[in-house]
């Protein structure tokens, strides 16, 4: 993106957030009746009677143990401040008292659901770090994985957001296909959550007999199974009401807060790790970046179901150019990188997801630093609500797809 | 036969009441509407109590009845006890205005209506009284001493007071046509008039309806419990046999609704066109089954709304309600009366209105259908190119 776009963006952006905030009351001067009650003096109906509300950590709501203080006044949401830090268990502090591959099963825990992309990420930071180069098949198996990780955390996310606006029979047809996959998962590494399914180099295991087909079964079922759930949410009024025109974020924001994943190609911009810095074999694998204008929760919400159909399309073409082949790299047994420091990163289902490595040379990282996409889009969320409603935050919450597993590590 | 005398089969029917709907309430409703949304929802839904989870109800009312009944710290101890027996008592009370059925022999020369009091004003009582069920939730929401259940309360007595207005004024229209409110009249009028009142109540019915399950706090109008936003509102911090009122309390008022709305609008214990020679058949079944089916019918719709639509968001609640559903009723009011007037005292006229009625719904489903066709051509256009093919079939 050049510079004279971007400052039309923000022009644009300007204007736009002008009138939003506008519409919704923000930041107008008090009128008359809007005057906080003087010290000493009882409060009248139509003054700004701000309320002072804990949502969370123990709500249904957010999704795990986020806490979010709100300002309100009624229902209206004059501030929300996120505050993280219930679920911290000192991931990146762990990873430097344990050598390389011991790493692999706590990043695991950090996006908890979608462990494969997680294991994905730190694996090509180490390999990146000793310069392995891994074997075709084993890239295509990866690729697989993260597909259906990919397919099980939009899923997920579809659900459960579904759920957060009222809508519950969504979760139970996604959790259907869901629980499908993590069949899948399964039979691969005999994990269905924490799946610890790559090893730097390559992978565990190879495929079981049948894996291959039984997953193209089930490939070509998805597509009509996703529009089951579109029939029930995509062109509902209720559904639209609710989503459309809520949280907006525009292009040059997305950028400032540096956030990634479906919530930037939301806005407007083509940017998914896959197709910019592909790693693995995704640049030979045909596969469109979809890309909505509005910025708000119902085209995020399109993103991430057009995301699935093409999740899809990669499958079809990963199962169908599966040779076997070697599963592991030339990776020496105990793992001594150089003493560098590296950082790679990959598309997950939320955004990019990036580890950066600090080698000292021994066989334990110095250092070792997650970019969590859930982390930092969760920082859009005092912006998305201000002017709000309280049901709002709700699908909010639901929009960004935070998982406080990878927010706080 | 002394003993049935008219004044004891009151106290029985009185106490039939009492104690089997909230009976009813507990086995038969919660047990369909769990099964019923767990075959919605591809999953099976209770089966593990009882033959095939038949007893479901029963576990969970002694589970209820067991628990310990705790009230917040600093909470309106009174009110707070009061809440829950204002949410439920006057829901039971309206029962006992509904007429279920035409009256049975019980022995020779003794028989009885299937209702308990057939008041003239019996349509003004139900409104009455089912609006005091409101304060229950008020109460509840803003004696529990908590944010959550605060900001339920005060969703529900902006909720409950706004739709109380449209579905009071669709039953005003009805009641142009039935010039009575004595509900055991309206469905004999209905009888007479070989016409029930949905035809030319179409409008009416559907506001009345809508405005129903919006006064039951039912999907997609459950805004002050709201569970994932405002984890339950106003019974957050009911626990017990407290909780198990407010339950109650929601149940009785969906049998209400249903009650009326097949009361009013299809005839109560008549079968459908029992006037029609080669349908007389549909007289065999005993009236008081034909009112049953409807009102399961209309719980049904209940459970369907629920497992099928999200949730209005507060503002876009009370928009609809008032910008819409009154004026909407408004306008009704004023057709039905146009209609009334210039065909006076005959059916025709009520006839041809709910034709145009029904030609008015059908033209409003299908410019929605349209739309939402329309609006899903865009859609597809806008996906990437090649989302649809199945890509590699070698």
């Amino acid at each position: 993106m050049t510079d004279e776009k971007l400052s039309q963006a923000e022009r644009d952006e300007a204007a736009y957030f002008a009138e939003r905030a506008a519409a919704a009351g923000v930041g107008r001067p008090l009128s008359q009746g809007d005057t906080p009650p003087a010290p000493g003096e009882p409060p009248t109906l139509f003054d700004v009677q701000e309320m002072e509300l804990n949502f969370g950590p123990q709500h249904p709501s957010t999704h795990g143990v986020l806490r979010i203080v709100l300002k309100v006044d009624g229902e209206k949401i004059l501030e929300a401040i996120p505050d993280v830090g219930f679920l911290h268990r000192g991931t990146e502090k762990l990873f430097e008292t344990e050598t390389y591959p011991m790493g692999i099963p706590h990043t695991d825990r950090m996006d908890y659901v979608a462990a494969a992309t997680n294991n994905h990420a730190f694996c090509l930071t180490i390999e990146k770090l000793l310069d392995v180069e891994v074997p075709r098949r084993a890239q295509l198996v990866r690729v697989i994985l993260d597909e259906l990780q990919r397919l099980s955390s939009h899923l997920v996310w579809l659900g459960t957001s579904g759920i957060d606006l009222g809508a519950v029979t969504p979760f139970w047809y996604a959790f259907r296909e869901r629980e499908q996959i993590l069949d899948f998962f399964e039979e691969y590494c005999g994990a269905r959550l924490t799946l610890n399914c790559m090893r730097i180099g390559g992978l565990p295991f190879d495929l079981t007999t049948g894996w291959v087909e039984r997953l193209l079964e089930f490939v070509d079922d998805l597509p009509a199974r996703i529009d089951d759930y579109e029939q029930l949410l995509t062109d509902n009024r209720i559904w639209k009401r609710r989503t459309v025109g809520i949280g907006v974020l525009t292009a040059a924001e997305c950028v400032e807060y540096g956030l990634t994943g479906p919530l930037i190609r939301a806005s407007g911009i083509e940017w998914d790790l896959r197709r910019a810095q592909p790693y693995e074999c995704y640049d030979e694998l045909d596969f469109a970046v979809p890309t909505r204008q509005n910025g708000d929760t119902y085209d995020r919400y399109i993103v991430r179901v057009q995301e699935m159909r093409q999740s899809v399309r990669i499958l079809r073409q990963c199962l169908d150019r599966l040779e076997p082949g070697e599963i592991r790299g030339k990776v020496p047994r105990v793992i001594k990188p150089p003493a560098e420091e590296i950082y790679a990163s990959i598309e997950s289902p939320k955004g990019e997801l990036g580890f950066y490595c600090v080698s000292n040379g021994s066989n334990r990282p110095y250092r070792m630093h997650c970019r969590p996409p859930s982390f930092i889009n969760l920082q859009a969320l005092p912006k998305m609500a201000k002017g709000h409603l309280i049901s709002d935050l709700v699908a909010l919450i639901g929009t960004i797809d935070i998982v406080l597993g990878e927010v706080d590590r | 036969m002394k003993i049935l005398t008219p004044t004891f089969l009151t106290y029985v029917k009185v106490l039939l009441i009492v104690a089997v709907v909230p009976a009813i309430v507990g086995f038969v409703i919660v047990l369909a509407e769990r099964r019923i949304m767990g075959f919605m929802q591809v999953r099976l839904g209770p089966n593990r109590v009882g033959p095939k989870g038949t007893l479901q109800g029963l576990a969970d009312l002694l589970k209820l009845v067991t628990k310990e009944d705790v009230t917040p710290a600093r909470a309106e101890k009174f009110v707070h006890f009061l809440a829950p027996v204002l949410a439920v008592i006057p829901a039971l009370t309206a029962l006992a205005v509904i007429p279920m059925g035409p009256s049975i022999r019980l022995a020779r020369h003794v028989s009885t209506p299937l209702w308990v009091a057939d008041i003239n004003i019996g349509l003004l009582f139900l409104l009455a009284i089912t609006s005091i069920g409101v304060y229950g939730i008020i109460l509840g929401g803003w004696a529990s001493n908590n944010k959550y259940s605060m900001l339920g309360g005060l969703r529900s007595a902006a909720q409950l007071v706004s739709y109380e207005v449209p579905m009071g004024l669709s039953l005003v229209a009805v009641l142009l046509m039935t010039r009575s409110l004595s509900l055991v009249e309206i469905v004999m009028r209905q009888d007479r008039m070989q016409l029930w009142f949905v035809f030319p109540g179409l409008l009416s019915f559907f506001l009345y309806f809508v405005s129903g399950v919006a006064e039951t706090n039912r999907n997609p109008f459950d805004l002050p419990e709201a569970e994932s936003e405002l984890v339950s509102g106003f019974n957050t911090e009911y626990s017990g046999v407290k909780f198990a009122f407010f339950f109650l309390g929601e149940y009785a008022a969906m049998i209400i609704i249903s009650c009326v709305a097949v009361t009013v609008f299809f005839g109560g214990w008549l079968p459908p066109f029992g006037h029609v020679k080669a349908l007389s058949f549909l007289h065999i079944v005993p009236p008081f089954l034909w009112f049953l089916a409807k009102v399961g019918f209309f719980i049904f719709c209940y459970i369907w709304f629920r497992s099928t639509f999200p949730r209005y968001r507060f503002d876009q609640l009370m928009a609809l309600g008032w910008k819409w559903m009154i004026p909407l009723s408004l306008v009704n009011i004023v057709i039905v009366a146009l209609a009334i007037l210039w065909t006076p005292g005959r059916t025709d006229g009520l006839v041809r209105l709910g034709w145009l009625f029904g030609a008015l719904f059908l033209l409003m489903f299908f410019l929605a259908k349209l739309r939402q066709a329309l609006a899903r051509r865009d859609r597809l256009a806008s996906e990437p190119a090649g989302t649809r093919q199945s890509a590699l079939k070698a």
